[in-house]
């Protein structure tokens, strides 16, 4: 059962993540390169927009949903297993959903780079 | 890619590297904090490690969605993660830890992620984008720096 809740909980953890990095990924994107915005028009009009930004807001929502799902996963089971397991999973499905929502071109490139370093998170963590 | 990105980059490995080791040696200094009491938590800031280390982990944030705003979520992930690589060598050679040889494995395995996205376009041009462009009748130079 103490196996159950916590791959529950690893998956959470994998979940809220990517949501948080793919939203947060789509607003910046939305935002645009902030250095030029910056120069362009100062900081208080650089603020504002990111956090005008819906899906900038959702994005920090994910994330600290995934960091107390990490709280949770870690209260279950040891960190040598819920460290390396919710790193490298998160490697992988970012991958996946920046193909799918994001449209990313990624390329064979792009997921040899995934797969070497969720495995080498994976191998460093344990 | 300019300087600038290059700094970026880096800002997003480093801050990211020391603000969870600065927050690591905070909260072993504090003890372990039970679920039942997660009001504990937030007494935490009142260390001084966690509190700069707090600092540290927002200036990752900014640099991280500021490498977000013109390169693509695939490109920043892989390679920022060269800090894992930066923070084992670190435990070697400045801490004189013992580093298996799965860890040593590991090094290689993410220095060859790195090394593989690193060469390729950091940012996915999308049909609305390069749309956009040809709307605004811009001269293209082919082959230019950015």
């Amino acid at each position: 059962m103490k196996n159950l809740y916590t791959w529950c909980a690893i998956l959470a953890v994998v979940l809220a993540s990517t949501s948080g990095d793919v939203l947060l990924s789509h607003a910046m994107k939305t935002v645009g390169d902030v250095g030029a915005l910056r120069r362009r028009n100062g900081w208080l009009f650089l603020m504002r927009r990111i956090f005008g930004t819906q899906t900038f807001l959702l994005g920090l929502v994910s994330m600290a949903l995934a960091f107390y799902s990490l709280l949770f996963a870690l209260s279950w089971n040891d960190v040598s297993l819920v460290g390396p397991a919710a790193a490298s999973l998160t490697f992988v499905a970012n991958a996946f959903a920046a193909r799918i929502f994001l449209h990313e071109n990624v390329d064979r490139r792009r997921w040899m780079a995934a797969l070497f370093v969720a495995g080498g998170v994976f191998l460093l963590a344990i | 890619m300019s300087y600038r990105k290059y700094l970026v980059m880096a800002g997003v490995t480093l801050f990211s590297a020391i603000g969870d080791t600065l927050l690591s040696r905070g909260m072993k200094e504090l003890g372990n904090v039970s679920l039942n009491h997660v009001s504990h938590v937030l007494l935490a800031i009142s260390n001084p490690w966690v509190a700069i280390g707090i600092v540290f982990l927002i200036s990752f944030f900014a640099c991280y969605a500021t490498a977000l705003s013109w390169a693509d979520l695939t490109y920043v992930l892989p390679a920022t993660s060269i800090g894992y690589v930066i923070l084992a060598l670190i435990a070697k050679y400045g801490l004189h830890e013992h580093v298996s040889t799965a860890r040593w494995i590991g090094i290689a395995l993410i220095s060859m992620g790195v090394g593989a996205v690193a060469g390729g376009p950091e940012l996915t041009h999308h049909q609305h984008h390069s749309k956009r462009r040809e709307d605004r009748a811009e001269p293209v130079c082919v082959g230019g720096s950015r």
